[in-house]
């Protein structure tokens, strides 16, 4: 390797690990939520900080979490991470095609422990290919994030006032609409994407019968139907997605 | 929890979980030519988010109306194309200033 991919590579590392400064700050406020229920759930601070540093996941965390203290089965376990984070799948398959060739399998098998909502959705929003070094940044600063954010919620969770703790939910879907919003402003093509998903997604939660249906299953439902709507409506071209 | 019991949980639930992930990632080393799972991908990441937000984010603050402001605030910073980080934090700050004024009346 010589000296000016040496230095790429150094550059993309820091792009990524600036690029991960938001979804960092993100995580704290959820994942210190997590700390404290874990604690008050009746596991010990490690206990719950392990969960977070192997996981790296929220829905799928809270929900196991539960399945803990309610001392659930091994394959409810199993069952419940699977429903709740398929739709991992779905991001995994479709940011493999953003993967530039410095991608190997040791690369992707590291890289895939790290592809959360947050990490995919920025990542995805690149116009160009993503490297491993890239990557790599983009999912470091959030899992000291995710990490530091639990250990602080289980060492100290109950001195924070409620109200504050509570208003911090919302930072992550902020990050969302800022990812999406603006882009659906610059394509309509994505902008009816976005609306099928999010009134299917709205039919889900209060349709009843179908507002029964785990969050993990709605999520893939609407973004596999929204998705296909807009491959039959609007098919890309080459080139266009770049 | 007792530690032996904690870890089987433990390891079934990361096992899960990193499997779903990493597997797809590993696996699919080819561009994908056919234009249709080409569109397909194209769309998964703006209706994923946009599936997960809608219409979770109005309930993401602790109540109603401070879900309700939080969202608002953050749909026009967004559309005002601004960082991922500013429309996080004013989204939030919205949300707390709504639940303060309705816990003052």
């Amino acid at each position: 390797m010589n000296n000016i991919d040496k230095i790429k590579n150094i550059k993309d590392v820091k792009k990524g690990l600036h690029d991960g400064i938001p979804i960092a700050l993100g995580y704290i406020s959820v994942s210190f939520t997590f700390g404290i229920m874990g604690v008050s759930s009746g596991l010990s601070w490690w206990q719950t900080l392990l969960i977070s540093m192997t996981n790296l996941t929220s829905a799928g965390q809270f929900a196991g979490l539960g399945i803990m203290v309610m001392a659930g089965g091994l394959v409810e376990m199993a069952l419940t991470q699977f429903v709740i984070n398929l739709r991992y799948a779905l991001m995994s398959i479709s940011l493999s095609q953003k993967a530039d060739a410095s991608f190997n399998l040791p690369a992707r098998l590291l890289a895939g422990f790290g592809i959360t909502d947050e990490i995919f959705a920025v990542a995805a929003s690149k116009n160009r290919t993503v490297s491993k070094y890239y990557m790599a940044g983009l999912i470091i600063t959030p899992y000291i994030g995710w990490a530091s954010g639990t250990a602080a919620g289980a060492l100290l969770g109950e001195i924070i006032p409620e109200t504050l703790s509570s208003a911090l939910g919302i930072a992550i879907y902020g990050m969302f609409m800022a990812i999406i919003i603006p882009q659906a402003r610059d394509n309509h093509k994505c902008l009816v994407v976005i609306i099928i998903a999010a009134v299917l997604s709205c039919c889900f939660r209060y349709i009843p019968l179908i507002n029964n249906i785990s969050s993990g299953f709605v999520i893939i439902i609407c973004a596999v139907l929204a998705s296909v709507a807009g491959a039959l409506l609007y098919p890309v071209d080459d080139g266009e997605e770049e | 929890m007792p530690a032996d019991k904690f870890f089987i949980y433990l390891v079934v639930m990361a096992g899960v979980t990193y499997l779903i992930r990493a597997l797809p990632f590993a696996l699919c080393r080819n561009k994908v030519k056919n234009r249709f799972i080409k569109s397909f991908l194209y769309y998964v990441p703006y209706a994923v988010l946009a599936a997960m937000t809608f219409p979770a984010v109005i309930y993401s603050a602790g109540g109603i109306v401070p879900g309700i402001a939080g969202t608002f605030t953050g749909l026009l910073f967004a559309y005002k194309r601004k960082s991922l980080l500013m429309v996080a934090v004013v989204s939030c700050v919205a949300a707390l200033a709504a639940e303060i004024l309705c816990n003052l009346l």
